[in-house]
């Protein structure tokens, strides 16, 4: 053996050489870890934008209060019958605002007050607690306490999210001046200045936003702020109140005229947490609701018994057809062009683009053949010839990995071929069949464009009872509420996300368990 | 009477039948069968099961085919009856407005009769119900009697002698060969209804137009020109393949030749959860962060351009959806389907070559770079173009993030629209596909299963070719 040092490879040259393939190998190793870094970190990133957002979403503020069913209101002619008391929105509707309005008497001095206290709570709201009222008539003429959640709006703003709000705290009062016309000075606190700095800092010292300055369940407005004295309006509640309570300065920097609620909204909302009145509380109507045009009240209940209805047509179509078409192909199939043509066609078909079966749908079930739209059972059927070649692929392989022996060892016995698939291999293989069946039913469940195009799109408010009923599916629901324009149906549309996202999870650690449970290596 | 039955709820009572047919088949031929056996003491040939379910299988077959016609075909049937018998003012009216209101007919019927003011509309769907009543009443009936003659005649077949068991194994074949016919059945529909609507809408506007035309505005019947639409389309999925094909191409290198087996085993799934995600979820994340942080970035360059001199307005368009966005999403939803099937085809090359490149002195990398991709470069290949061809027909991601104005533009930053969000825009909503506009749709599906087809069939050859020569 030579020595090392003897040999002619061993040259100052082809040792830098050596260094820069080393260099050069090392850098290419980093691109793969660059590489998978990037995508798991995107994934992270989706992960975290949705989960986020979703989270507002799983509360949501109510207004909780102690109502009396005045009869007059809730049934006007003495009428007990659940369609009528359903029917009257009107009535539960002026309940609560008449409620509202007591709880703050300076709202029903103007019209227009009175229009801007009644955005609090939408008309609509009261519907489940009319339901709940017609299906139990006695409560009438009852003090029952009800919750009624409030406008999409306030629900953004209490819970922090739009218009932005950043409040200090500036201690006690001390003084409040007032003088005839109901205007007020507030002067000599310490904590002023630290608002008119933050003030300044926020509006980039336009002064464009408002100051709230809010005490228990009083709210003034601060008209004009200096270091020292603000002039101050008072929006609801008392000073006297304001003058002995902590002071919390709440500086919201939009202005008025560009957000979707006043400033005296503001001050109702901020009142009514401060009672009590406005509570967070979690958001069940989003799973127990149908859809609505207003994000406070509307739900994914439809659109989940939709995607049910539709993915319980995709099973009883693609399961049994995907499996017997592979046991045909697998165990079957003589070896000739139609065979050959059949198998080509169907990787083929896993590779057409979704829309592409929208199109099938929309001119042969819908246009030929007549079939209801918007149902699920069109949907179910596009979605089964969509997901068919997957569970195909899928049962193939899946009987590829049952070995030949089963086979053989059934036929010598004297068992026929179609015994011996039926009764000995096809058990074997079930598992693996199941569980590709589940990935194609994942993918079926996550599908989009091909029910847009079947009009699975439609506003459906109603929760559908069959598979020809007009329904609409989950992730086309997801679609038509990130298409609206408002901010509040933000984290609805994240929220809609995670469920549908949970229902994946839950099919995919399905397969994982028939994977470990059944897994055989032969 | 008859209406009453025109309410008959079908699907039950087909699937009740159909079960009834099959068990009562059943027994019949088994019972006979077994009566046999008992009284002559010859052997059978076949189990009395297999006699069961012969006779249940001829009793099953002319039903189930019936019933599926039914299925099919009452509904334009009963509207085809219904329309013959409307008055004359009826078949003035347009085709469109006819059709809602058959619509109308027939939804009002599915829920009961409707009893309403309009009395014209009353006595339509009374007579839709009769008609559709006695279409009912005659499919059951025929379904019986069919059921019937195909038990009796099988039942005669039942004897010692008879092969009963080979029979159904052929009949049971012949069923599993239409399950896998399917497959053909529904490429055939896909190219079949393409064509068809496509022919109509090229009846009202010249190939040449819809190819080369630059000018696309379908909402308005006006103009329908796809050149922008191809563009949009391939300006996007190039994007997406600007972060696909790199990023998925090192992943599958790094963990098919340098990760542990540990790593892998937890890398591999995670990258496979990106093919998971439902595209209409990677749409909301594009128009949520994505396309902001696209616009905001595309303002920073503008403003920045305009501070050093370069330019005197805003050069990008840094509109609130963009083409950039997109693509960008568009290509992380990609990056698995270029990762697994590239970490296949470089798994498969065999070792040997690998060992005799290390024999050789070179180092890991330049093992990869000159012996292993080489090796594996049909099957990247084919890997890539399967990930064209699936950014090419990608749907949700674009409708949400890509916009919807037809134009040519090389700046990433403006809204591009594609042939899928065009076919979308033009069909949600449309009950009837009979204007240029709604046909335009199916022009373009042609177009984009055509292209998705070759792509499709290019790397589908690639890969079998390249199992081939390495199994």
């Amino acid at each position: 053996m030579n020595k090392m040092s003897d040999s002619s490879l061993i040259t100052p040259k082809a040792l830098k050489h050596l260094k820069k393939r080393r260099a050069a190998d090392a850098r290419f190793r980093l691109y793969g870890i660059a590489a998978i870094v990037f995508a798991l970190s995107a994934l992270t990133l989706l992960v975290i934008a949705i989960g986020t957002r979703a989270y507002s979403a799983t509360t949501q503020y109510v207004l909780q209060t102690e109502i009396m069913l005045d009869a007059d209101l809730v049934a006007p002619e003495g009428e007990t019958s659940e369609a009528e008391i359903t029917r009257n929105i009107e009535g539960f509707y002026t309940l609560v605002r008449d409620k509202l309005f007591s709880e703050f008497p300076e709202s029903t001095q103007t019209q227009a007050s009175r229009q801007e206290l009644s955005e609090l709570v939408n008309r609509l709201a009261v519907l489940p607690l009319a339901k709940r009222v017609a299906t139990n008539p006695t409560l009438i003429g009852k003090t029952i306490q009800v919750r009624v959640p409030l406008s999409d709006d306030l629900d953004l703003y209490l819970k922090g999210g739009s218009p932005k709000d950043v409040t200090v705290r500036i201690g006690s009062a001390g003084k409040i001046e007032t003088d005839a016309e109901g205007k007020a000075r507030l002067s000599s606190t310490s904590g002023l200045s630290k608002v008119t700095s933050t003030r300044s800092l926020l509006e980039e010292g336009k002064a464009t936003g408002s100051v709230l300055l809010a005490g228990g369940e009083t709210v003034a407005r601060i008209d004009s702020l200096s270091p020292d004295a603000a002039e101050l309006t008072l929006l609801t509640g008392t000073f006297e109140q304001l003058a002995n309570e902590p002071l919390v300065a709440h500086i919201i920097p939009l202005p008025e005229a560009e957000r979707p609620i006043s400033d005296q909204q503001i001050a109702w909302a901020i009142a009514l947490k401060q009672a009590g009145n406005a509570r967070r509380v979690l958001h069940t109507s989003l799973v127990t609701h149908t859809d609505s045009t207003y994000p406070e009240l509307a739900g994914t209940l439809a659109a989940i018994v939709g995607s049910l209805l539709t993915m319980m047509v995709t099973a009883c179509v693609a399961i049994p057809m995907g499996i017997f078409a592979a046991v045909y192909l697998e165990e079957f199939a003589p070896r000739n062009r139609l065979t050959n043509l059949i198998e080509v066609n169907i990787n083929n078909l896993a590779a057409v683009p979704s829309i592409v079966f929208g199109l099938l749908g929309a001119s042969l079930l819908l246009g030929t053949f007549g079939l209801p739209r918007s149902a699920p059972i069109v949907g179910g059927l596009v979605l089964a010839l969509l997901i068919l070649p997957v569970v195909i692929i899928a049962s193939r392989a899946s009987l590829r990995s049952v070995p030949p022996s089963i086979r053989s060892g059934a036929l010598a016995v004297g068992a026929s071929r179609m015994q011996a698939v039926f009764h000995h291999v096809l058990p074997l293989a079930a598992p693996g069949m199941f569980t590709g069946a589940i990935l194609g039913m994942a993918r079926a469940l996550g599908e989009t464009a091909p029910l847009l195009l079947i009009g699975m799109v439609a506003f459906v408010a109603e929760v559908p009872k069959s598979a020809t009923d007009e329904a609409t599916a989950l992730p086309v629901l997801i679609y038509s509420w990130a298409s609206n324009a408002e901010r509040a149906w933000e984290p609805m549309t994240a929220a809609a996300i995670v469920i549908l996202l949970s229902l994946l999870v839950i099919m995919n650690v399905v397969v994982v368990f028939l994977r470990r449970r059944f897994e055989r290596r032969w | 009477m008859l209406q009453q039955l025109g309410q008959l709820p079908m699907g039950w009572l087909l699937t009740a039948l159909l079960l009834f047919v099959m068990s009562a088949g059943f027994s019949i031929g088994r019972i006979r069968a077994e009566r046999y056996s008992l009284s002559s003491s010859g052997k059978f040939h076949s189990r009395p099961n297999y006699h069961g379910y012969y006779v249940a299988m001829w009793g099953l077959a002319p039903a189930l085919i019936l019933a599926l016609a039914y299925l099919l075909l009452a509904e334009p049937v009963a509207r085809e009856l219904l329309i013959r018998e409307l008055p004359a003012a009826f078949h003035k009216l347009p085709k469109a407005e006819l059709v809602s209101y058959l619509d109308a007919v027939s939804a009002v019927s599915t829920h009961g009769t409707y009893d309403g003011s309009d009395r014209v509309f009353t006595a339509v769907t009374h007579r839709y119900l009769e008609l559709s009543g006695s279409l009912k009443i005659t499919t059951l009936a025929t379904i019986l009697l069919s059921a019937i003659l195909g038990v009796m005649f099988a039942r005669s077949h039942v004897s010692p002698d008879f092969r009963a068991r080979q029979r159904v194994e052929s009949g049971a074949e012949l069923f599993l060969f239409l399950c896998a016919a399917i497959a053909i059945a529904t490429t055939v529909g896909i190219v079949a209804s393409l064509f068809y609507e496509s022919i109509r809408f090229f009846s009202q506007v010249p190939v040449t137009d819809f190819l080369f035309g630059t000018r696309w505005n379908a909402q308005t019947n006006a103009e329908f020109g796809a050149v922008p639409l191809f563009f949009g389309t391939f300006m996007i999925a190039l994007i997406a393949m600007f972060v696909a094909a790199p990023v998925g191409l090192f992943a599958a290198i790094y963990l098919s030749e340098y990760a542990s087996r540990k790593t892998r085993s937890y890398v591999k799934p995670l990258l496979e959860v990106l093919a998971g995600i439902p595209t209409v979820v990677y749409g909301f994340f594009a128009l949520l962060v994505v396309a902001p942080g696209v616009r905001s970035i595309a303002l920073w360059v503008n403003a920045t351009l305009i501070d050093i001199g370069l330019a005197n307005g805003p050069v990008l368009a840094a509109q609130p959806t963009s083409a950039l966005a997109a693509g960008l999403v568009m290509g992380i939803m990609v990056i698995p389907f270029v990762s697994s099937l590239s970490d296949d085809v470089i798994n498969a090359v065999p070792q040997t070559l690998r060992d005799a490149a290390f024999a050789m002195g070179a180092t890991k990398s330049e093992t990869i770079k000159q012996v292993i991709l080489p090796a594996a470069l049909p099957g990247i290949v084919a890997s890539l173009l399967l990930a064209v061809s699936r950014a090419i027909g990608e749907t949700m991601i674009v409708v949400m993030a890509a916009g919807q104005r037809a134009r040519i533009s090389l700046d990433p930053s403006t809204d591009l629209t594609t042939i899928t969000v065009q076919i979308v825009a033009l069909l949600t909503g449309e009950t009837e596909f009979d204007s240029p506009k709604t046909l335009s749709a199916f022009a373009l599906g042609l177009v984009l299963f055509l292209v998705t087809l070759c792509f499709n069939l290019i790397a589908l050859r690639v890969v079998q070719r390249y199992r081939e020569k390495y199994e």
